[in-house]
């Protein structure tokens, strides 16, 4: 048996392919809260069929409900505030037979954390990135494949930001440790590809702490 | 109105004295580091120390320097500390610190607002730490405390 139902029955409400659909289009928003229109339309189902996928999301945990007036209106008339859906912030895994990987990751985290070793952490998650990222040509594929979630704004054509942190509950528990690694391991991928973008440390609340840049070719 | 603010004390061991040429970038970045607090949400109070650079060595051994702070909550210095450019002048402290071993390195801890913490108080709560570790007394960001529960204090006699 798993040792945790909960999380079992989170990552089981998924199975259903409209409503993985469903989560992912939540989820591809980046942060935006979305109503259940927004995600009919996506999805090309009525409006009735998302909402009750959304909600179903939302008993499992992998979803939370806010309510605000859509576009801007106010005051009498404006209509009443719509139900809006977005990501919730627990993490949910099963592992059968049970294996506890972030409690080790955990520990071997404090024990790099007091000896000092982030060089030679960094060294190792870079070499890691080279090997991984070789072969390939797109700097948005290559870290949507490991996780990353990659936002381009059209309005910055050169920049790429990163909506998820793979590492997210271990970069809050240590962050200049685990956050040097990540920044280590996305130039090695970055290397690895052969591509023409460098990572920079550009921490900001609710994203990845590394951002990306188009090398300046002139 | 909060009647409690966070406090907050690090300890760094140099790997060489402030001047040492190696030391340089580390002493630059102190200013930015100290400019950029001063104008972050939340902010209330941190350290001027000695020479002004926001630092101050142990009275027995001055290659271990601290820095000390107040803030509204622990939020707003999770986002100073973490969640801005000061992430990246962290990310390089094994150029400047030596590592802490099993010693421990921060601290916070709740005061009254309005109270400025002192160097003592602050070093005494290291100890704290590490002797007992985490209590709201005395405790990190892995495991944060919420401030005392306010007391209601008696309304002041309204003027007539």
């Amino acid at each position: 048996m798993t040792e945790n139902l909960d999380d079992l029955a989170a990552v089981a409400a998924l199975t259903d392919r409209v409503r993985r659909a469903a989560y992912e289009a939540v989820a591809a928003t980046r942060g935006t809260p979305v109503g259940r229109d927004e995600v009919a339309e996506t999805l090309g189902i009525g409006r009735t069929l998302a909402a009750f996928h959304l909600d179903k999301l939302v008993d499992a945990g992998l979803l939370e409900v806010s309510y605000a007036r859509r576009s801007g209106r106010t005051g009498p008339g404006a209509g009443r505030p719509a139900k809006l859906y977005h990501l919730a912030a627990a993490e949910h895994a099963v592992s059968v037979p049970p294996r506890a990987y972030r409690a080790a990751a955990e520990l071997l985290a404090e024990a790099l954390e007091r000896t000092g070793a982030d060089e030679t952490l960094n060294k190792v998650a870079r070499q890691h990135g080279r090997q991984a990222g070789s072969g390939h040509g797109d700097p948005a594929g290559l870290l949507t494949e490991h996780g990353y979630a990659p936002v381009a704004d059209p309005d910055e054509p050169d920049r790429i930001t990163l909506a998820n942190c793979p590492f997210h509950r271990l970069a809050e528990q240590f962050p200049p440790l685990i956050c040097g690694m990540n920044l280590a391991m996305i130039s090695g991928l970055l290397e690895g590809g052969g591509l023409d973008w460098t990572a920079r440390m550009d921490p900001a609340a609710g994203r990845c702490c590394v951002s990306l840049c188009k090398n300046k070719t002139d | 109105m909060t009647d409690f603010h966070l406090a907050q004390i690090n300890r760094a061991r140099l790997r060489a004295p402030l001047e040492d040429p190696s030391m340089a970038e580390f002493v630059e970045g102190l200013t930015r580091m100290n400019e950029l607090a001063d104008r972050s949400p939340g902010f209330v109070w941190r350290l001027i120390g000695d020479a002004g650079d926001g630092t101050i060595a142990a009275p027995a051994d001055p290659s271990t320097i601290y820095t000390m702070s107040a803030w509204e909550s622990v939020e707003h210095l999770r986002a100073y500390a973490y969640q801005s450019e000061h992430l990246d002048y962290l990310r390089r402290r094994r150029e400047w610190f030596r590592p802490h071993e099993h010693e421990v390195s921060l601290v916070m801890w709740w005061i009254p607002a309005g109270r400025v913490p002192t160097l003592r108080q602050g070093i005494s709560r290291l100890g704290r730490l590490a002797g007992m570790g985490p209590s709201p007394e005395a405790f990190t960001f892995r495991q944060p405390f919420s401030p005392p529960a306010a007391r209601p204090e008696p309304l002041p006699a309204r003027p007539a």
